[in-house]
């Protein structure tokens, strides 16, 4: 098995309690591998099937959706979803052969650092035994640069969102 | 005489449905072969290859293929064709999305050689022999054309302008596109000539459609007698029409069969087996997850169900390969 290969693994974390529960392991020094690519969303309900097939089209080994606890979520039942979505989604990877391992939903609130460690540290472990993946590309393509996909516009815009959150927030941080 | 504009049919990998489609614009090909002269129509008339190439650089007004690509032969066609038009259309679901053939990404290419060459029961190939590029019997070499090992839409091959959607397109749409060249009335470059919006906006049926849809589960056509005149999605049968764009005139729906999904996902929709499953997941009835693997199991083969015309262009394009 190869041992020496590190995984990729996009984390869609919620805004209210996962990305908050993350924040709390790192505030408190808490070591988890750094296989994980985090995602902010708004919601684990906001995670569209297209989000996670668009991850592992570009290379994640593994996707990790991350919401709050059935009945804590933030609208009322995004996390309700998110979990009818994770059981469809997951149904569909055989077909694609991809392991079904390589996709979790779990709960995490804003308090349980501990697990959110302990669920990113088994994530990365069972992708690391799986290996890695590799999507069918498209060598003969040649045009279709102007048919830049809504889905990819979406994630960038989540991603450039995110960045300019951080940097804010390192900012108000700083002049404290 | 010498004005006419010209028309070219060809086929790649399809069923000849397409060709149907056009068979059955009936009397309306006669205005057609009126208007234009049809110079390569391979399944019609007696045209050959050669002639195609003696052509001058976008001597062909307007170019329809249908089917999707998946042999050398397919490229070389299509970027033949595509030199010699000025315009060239994707004719049907196949050239527009891969279509059903393109499910044929979800196996290896071995497998589906085995399959269709050996192991089907109504064949026998005791000493499985399979199409080679290259086969040599005494001193002559015979030649097929090399197999991709996947399949893709016309889009991923060469640029195309337009797309008529639809397996097979309704012949009214053919006709619209091919008017609508004659006419000299064309939309902008990219697009799909039918609605913009999903099927559910036409069908004779939404009134039906309840104010909150919920379905305990899943069930197939011939697992029950549904009622012809209530919205299929509240009855619990898989239809596609809320993720496919509309513009087919609701056919299916009128001859009482839910929509599959043919015409494509809608504007804004990058893949729409994703966007399938999305839809089919909010409808399901319960949020325990015992009970909801439960509903899931009562679609058998969600994969195809939900990619059946689109996987070559959807977002993953079929099954993953492992890194040797």
């Amino acid at each position: 098995m190869t041992n020496d290969f590190e995984p990729i693994i996009v984390g869609f974390l919620c805004n209210w309690c996962s990305y908050e529960g993350a924040d709390a392991a790192g505030r408190a020094r808490q070591c988890y591998p750094s296989n994980l690519r985090v995602i902010r969303v708004m919601c684990s309900g906001r995670v569209d099937p297209q989000f996670v097939f668009q991850a592992f089209k570009q290379g994640a080994d593994g996707v990790l959706i991350l919401g709050c606890h059935p009945g804590d979520c933030h609208y009322k039942d995004g996390n309700r979803q998110a979990l009818k979505r994770y059981t469809l989604i997951k149904s569909m990877l055989d077909a694609f052969g991809i392991e079904q391992d390589r996709l979790r939903l779990d709960w995490i609130s804003a308090a349980e650092q501990e697990k959110f460690v302990q669920v990113v540290s088994e994530m990365t472990e069972r992708v690391r035994q799986l290996g890695p993946l590799m999507p069918r590309a498209n060598p003969l393509k040649k045009l279709d640069s102007n048919r830049s996909t809504r889905i990819e516009n979406d994630m960038r815009f989540l991603q450039r969102k995110h960045k300019k959150i951080s940097t804010k927030a390192r900012k108000i941080e700083s002049t404290k | 005489m010498a004005h006419k504009p010209k028309i070219a049919l060809y086929w790649c990998s399809s069923c000849g449905g397409c060709e149907e489609s056009v068979v059955d614009l009936a009397e309306d090909i006669l205005a057609v072969a009126e208007a234009a002269e049809i110079v390569f129509w391979p399944v019609a008339l007696d045209a050959k290859y050669d002639d195609v190439a003696r052509l001058d650089d976008g001597a062909i007004t307007a170019t329809l293929i249908n089917g999707a690509i998946r042999l050398d032969e397919h490229v070389s066609m299509a970027r033949l064709l595509r030199k010699k038009s000025r315009l060239l259309f994707a004719h049907g679901s196949c050239a527009h999305l891969g279509g059903v053939v393109g499910l044929g990404n979800f196996f290896t290419n071995e497998e589906i050689l085995n399959r269709v060459y050996c192991d089907v029961p109504t064949v026998n190939n005791p000493d499985r022999v399979l199409p080679r590029p290259e086969t040599r019997q005494g001193t002559t070499v015979l030649k097929l054309t090399g197999l991709h090992d996947m399949v893709r839409s016309l889009h991923q091959v060469v640029d195309v302008d337009y797309t008529i959607p639809g397996c097979p397109p309704p012949p009214a749409l053919v006709k619209e596109a091919v008017m609508m060249v004659l006419e000299d009335r064309l939309p902008p470059k990219g697009s799909i000539v039918a609605d913009t919006r999903a099927l559910c906006y036409t069908c004779p049926r939404k009134e039906t459609r309840p104010e909150m849809l919920e379905v305990p589960s899943f069930k197939r056509v011939y697992e029950i007698e549904w009622d012809p005149e209530q919205c299929f999605l509240n009855q619990g049968v898989v239809c596609m029409g809320p993720v496919t764009r509309g513009g087919c005139m609701a056919q299916c729906i009128q001859a009482n069969m839910p929509c599959r999904g043919c015409f494509g996902p809608v504007d804004n929709v990058r893949d729409q087996g994703a966007k399938s499953a999305s839809l089919l997941a909010s409808l399901m009835e319960s949020t325990d997850e015992e009970q909801l693997k439960k509903i899931v199991e009562t679609i058998p083969d969600p994969g195809g169900l939900f990619y059946r015309y689109s996987l070559a262009s959807s977002i993953m394009k079929g099954r993953v390969r492992r890194r040797p």
